[in-house]
């Protein structure tokens, strides 16, 4: 273990250089997937006929998936039917398709969590369905998502270290490319790795129970 | 169309992958219940230290890629693929597995220890016969839940060449030179597994709902 040369500044630099991309890359995919699982969460929630099935259908294929399948998948597969992604986009949208089908759910259950009585009473002092989602539900439900939210997004912080398997240029794979120089350099970085992000996710963590506590 | 004869030509790869997938789940779920209820006994018991020593396991380990760990025992103690992911879908499982079930001890209401210790029960006497049980209902939809992720994350054993499903899949399309058919049929395997687990837990959750 050669922990003096392994922390050297290019190396470090190089390390940050990758958690970077793992941030980026990490929170890029949220953002899509909120609006995307936001859109596949209230289609179930509004329990439209065939359209809230077929909704369903497609969030419930894609989270009993290993994301790694995914990963493989859009990098790997697409192209043989024409759809070629570069690194990158195809670690984005992986992630985002997996994403979203997590946080659809968490959008569903949120929504359900705001007793029946508001919409209720919403529609019935003359809003529309539309209205009361926007105006009644949704406010309250985002209110009560904002922590599993949280936890989705240190989830996927770290599942964002598989997209190892199509060389995105992340944190993981910045460690693998200096150890591979020296395997001495094995323990000292990887060491180094786990605790970068242990310090982002642990503190995403301590902000997220916060939030519960607040909700009470 | 899918082209069925990748599936039927290298039906025994498929298999043998499906097998080491469950294998490899079902040991990790034993192990890192094991590991998860003393890793929440250790965080529960009234000793402050060891509290600390619990909760410090639970928030380095679930923080930190699985990948981590899984190198760390491949790489670092030079385990086969198989052996490394295995141990290490465990540990990173336990911690989840710990705070499902503190969260879950936690949940029943302090007077009924107060209550169990003051009419002459030890602390162990009142864990084994008035806590646990009762929080074992609550437990229930949560562990489920972390046995299907353990069996989506078991895919991870394919990284270091663990012989499962994910695997296998590797192996036939690097003979086939075909990826998209291949992993189509690697997918509903991992669907015939995580499924019919998810509609389990469901029908569970809502059972245990009705009941309270």
């Amino acid at each position: 273990m050669d922990f003096i040369n392994a922390y050297s500044p290019d190396h470090l630099t190089f390390l940050l250089e990758g958690f970077w991309v793992t941030l980026k890359v990490a929170f890029i995919s949220i953002i899509l997937s909120f609006i995307i699982g936001g859109i596949f969460g209230i289609l179930r929630y509004a329990k439209i006929p065939v359209i809230s099935q077929i909704a369903a259908v497609i969030v419930e294929t894609i989270r009993n998936l290993p994301l790694l399948l995914i990963i493989f998948f859009t990098y790997f597969a697409l192209p043989e039917i024409g759809l070629k992604l570069e690194i990158v986009p195809a670690a984005i949208v992986a992630l985002t398709v997996f994403e979203s089908a997590m946080i659809s759910e968490i959008i569903r259950s949120g929504l359900n969590s705001i007793e029946k009585g508001q919409m209720e009473a919403a529609r019935s002092s003359g809003l529309s369905y539309v209205q009361a989602l926007r105006y009644v539900i949704l406010p309250q439900a985002l209110r009560r998502m904002v922590p599993p939210m949280v936890s989705q997004f240190i989830s996927l912080l770290k599942d964002t270290s598989l997209a190892v398997v199509i060389s995105l240029p992340e944190l993981m794979h910045h460690g693998q490319i200096i150890y591979a120089q020296n395997i001495n350099y094995f323990v000292p970085i990887l060491l180094l790795v786990a605790i970068m992000y242990f310090v982002v996710n642990y503190t995403l963590s301590i902000l997220a129970r916060r939030l519960e506590l607040k909700q009470g | 169309m899918l082209d069925f004869s990748i599936l039927t030509d290298h039906l025994d790869m498929y298999l043998e992958g499906f097998k080491i997938t469950i294998t490899a789940s079902l040991i990790a779920l034993v192990a890192s219940l094991v590991i998860g209820i003393l890793i929440a006994v250790i965080r529960i018991v009234p000793f402050k230290p060891l509290n600390a020593l619990g909760a410090a396991y639970v928030e380095f380990i679930r923080n930190i890629p699985l990948l981590i760990i899984v190198f760390f025992f491949f790489l670092g103690l030079r385990l086969d693929g198989l052996m490394a992911g295995t141990i290490a879908l465990s540990i990173y499982t336990s911690s989840f597995i710990a705070e499902a079930i503190r969260a879950g001890i936690l949940s029943v209401p302090k007077g009924q220890m107060e209550a169990a210790r003051s009419s002459g029960l030890s602390y162990v006497q009142t864990m084994r016969l008035i806590i646990l049980p009762q929080a074992f209902k609550i437990v229930i939809p949560p562990l489920g839940n972390q046995f299907i992720n353990l069996v989506k994350n078991s895919s991870i054993l394919s990284v270091v060449a663990g012989l499962d499903l994910m695997y296998q899949g590797d192996l036939i399309s690097s003979r086939t030179f075909v990826v998209f058919d291949v992993y189509i049929f690697v997918a509903i395997f991992y669907l015939l597994l995580t499924i019919p687990l998810s509609l389990g837990v469901g029908y569970l959750e809502k059972r245990l709902a009705k009941s309270n």
